[in-house]
């Protein structure tokens, strides 16, 4: 009798309310889907050739936060830790790329060693230079950051490596901005090779300089087949790395059970080393071809995009590889859709009006498992 | 001597968890270190695999002084530790839980006949192979846990609580399988609560009361010891 009356009166009294509240956010957010749904319809109708160029201008930038949220995802899967220099090693790996073309002409070093070679053959293999050595850079300055800012802190409170994480960001940021080291300055960016317009008009053609477009048709750019290229390929790398490898088997082992994994043989600081390491040359790659992509750079460039980046990972599921390329593509064409048919400074208040729904309505976001606290 | 330890000082913050143990343990020998909740059992397996340094006393491992070296080396030297609560790797399959096991070992050959070797004694983890470690019983994880124990081909196992949360037939299988790994050569050092078990398949035993060895002996003298028979038999 007793249990009965328990059961039946104290939960009304509970839920009541509760249950109206939440009735009333669903309510809300099933508005604000059909208002977005309507727009995008009414826009896709109206005028497919708009639309297809938004989506395309959308992937761009989803690629663009995907080789950046990789990074953030595995940091946190294997050392819960947010890396919020990650973005500023995106930024780094920009401006290597810069200086080795401005510099030292690193994209045509096969034309001054081997004279004979053709041209085309001579652009690619710089090209993959310039990138390589970017990657390179990227990988030691983001080893060099964790041994020197993250490791000693590694049984510290969470909170502790939070804070020198934003500190480090902010430290390559300002430093980068020193005269003598990057510039303050907004700086035109050299792309190492001719970038190539396509458009869509019975087939894909390619645009000729100087010769109009045949009326309203849908353009996109060599960087943007680039784009597709790398992050797929970097996604399939990842995939195989992380199942199929002894290192990538003992990634998912150490970010599982520290103590468990120590007790096989694994050394956990070269294990979290790797994996600072892997995620910075994905974030080094991404610094170059967004540099390419948007040929101007300056050294505050990583911020945004790492922090939606950030953003992508979580509405992913921070930890899950998947998860980040996914959210990262939800977020880049979230932003390119608002600034297309909303407004252009619309575009940051809907990245981060996202980040607050996910946290509100799926913490563990897309693709995530929910966390459980290990003793 | 296989393991010797030395008046043993270790420390948790303040609390003085072991304090001056020694004991050794033979070649080919089963060694059994019982006692009550808390009495130190486990903290003498952690700081032996490294994961805990002691603030004073000796392990000499082979005669090599072994307190100065990371666990991740101590692994390679030949001394495994399979950990209370068994530690599997959830979201790993079997098989990878395995190849962990034997991540110190480069040859790919010998890896798999250690592989054959402990499908024999736990066959059923050959069935679940590509299942996740998190999926198995609680039987079966303390099998996947002992075998990943055993990938290292290791001279020592050091084994912590294998009993825990099992139930009585799984109990007396994985001890036999204990006393199967110990006559194919391994030496054992084995730490539990279940006395009964543990001094039925040690040849000698240690006995522990909160950090200090309070009685040790041969296994079978132990068990007839009236302090053992009330305090840790039930007898």
């Amino acid at each position: 009798m007793q249990k009965a009356s328990v059961s039946t009166t104290a939960p009304t009294l509970a839920h009541g309310p509760k249950t109206r509240l939440a009735w009333v956010g669903q309510g809300f957010l099933l508005i604000l889907a059909v208002l977005a749904l309507y727009i995008v319809v009414r826009n896709l109708i109206q005028d497919p050739v708009q639309f297809g160029q938004i989506i395309i201008g959308g992937l761009q930038l989803g690629f663009v936060y995907a080789l950046i949220a990789l990074g953030y995802t595995m940091v946190y899967g294997i050392v819960k830790l947010i890396n919020f220099a990650h973005g500023d090693v995106f930024m780094v790996g920009a401006f290597v790329s810069f200086f080795s073309v401005t510099k030292f002409n690193l994209e045509s070093w096969p034309a001054v060693v081997f004279p004979g070679l053709p041209a085309a053959v001579v652009v690619v293999i710089g090209t993959l230079t310039v990138i390589l050595l970017s990657m390179i850079v990227c990988t030691v300055l983001a080893i060099t950051i964790e041994r020197v800012a993250y490791k000693p802190l590694r049984d510290a409170p969470r909170i502790a490596a939070l804070i020198t994480a934003i500190g480090v960001s902010f430290f390559l940021e300002y430093f980068g901005a020193l005269k003598f080291v990057f510039t303050p300055e907004f700086i035109p960016y050299p792309s190492p090779f001719t970038v190539v317009t396509f458009y869509i008009n019975n087939g894909i053609q390619m645009m000729v300089p100087g010769k109009p477009l045949p009326g309203h048709v849908v353009t996109f750019t060599s960087i943007f087949v680039i784009f597709i290229v790398a992050t797929l390929l970097v996604q399939f790398l990842l995939q195989y790395l992380v199942h199929r490898t002894k290192i990538g088997i003992a990634m998912r082992a150490t970010s599982f059970d520290k103590p468990a994994a120590r007790l096989m043989g694994i050394n956990v600081d070269q294990v979290i080393s790797f994996t600072f390491a892997v995620g910075a040359a994905f974030a080094g790659l991404g610094g170059v071809l967004y540099a390419i992509a948007y040929s101007s750079i300056w050294t505050q460039l990583g911020i945004l995009p790492g922090l939606k980046a950030f953003v992508a990972a979580v509405v992913g599921g921070i930890g899950s590889i998947p998860g980040a390329f996914v959210g990262a593509l939800i977020m880049g064409l979230a932003e390119n859709l608002t600034m297309g048919y909303i407004s252009t400074p619309m575009r940051d208040a809907v990245a981060f009006t996202i980040l607050i729904l996910v946290l509100l309505i799926r913490p563990t976001g897309l693709f995530g498992e929910p966390e459980k606290e290990k003793a | 001597m296989l393991l010797e330890v030395q008046d043993l000082d270790v420390y948790y913050g303040a609390i003085h968890a072991l304090q001056g143990i020694s004991f050794n343990v033979e070649e080919g020998e089963i060694v059994s270190l019982i006692g009550a909740n808390g009495a130190g059992k486990s903290t003498t397996l952690r700081t032996i695999s490294g994961l805990l340094r002691p603030r004073h006393g000796s392990i000499k491992f082979r005669d090599q002084e072994i307190t100065v070296i990371p666990a991740e080396k101590i692994v390679s030297l030949g001394i495994s530790q399979v950990p209370e609560g068994r530690k599997i790797f959830a979201p790993l399959t079997v098989k990878e839980n395995l190849d962990m096991g034997a991540y110190t070992r480069k040859d790919p050959v010998e890896i798999q006949q250690s592989m054959e070797r402990v499908f024999t004694s736990f066959p059923r983890l050959k069935e679940r192979l590509n299942q996740l470690g998190g999926t198995l019983s609680g039987g079966e994880q303390q099998m996947l846990a002992t075998a990943r124990g055993l990938m290292s081909h290791p001279s020592l196992l050091l084994l912590d609580e294998p009993s825990m949360g099992l139930s009585p037939i799984l109990v007396e299988e994985i001890f036999r399988i204990i006393q199967e790994i110990n006559a194919q050569g391994t030496s054992i050092l084995l730490v539990e609560q279940n006395a009964l078990m543990a001094l039925s398949i040690a040849h000698r035993a240690y006995v522990l009361e909160t950090g200090r060895i309070v009685l040790s002996g041969k296994a079978s003298d132990l068990s007839q010891n009236s302090q053992v028979k009330s305090a840790y038999l039930g007898i």
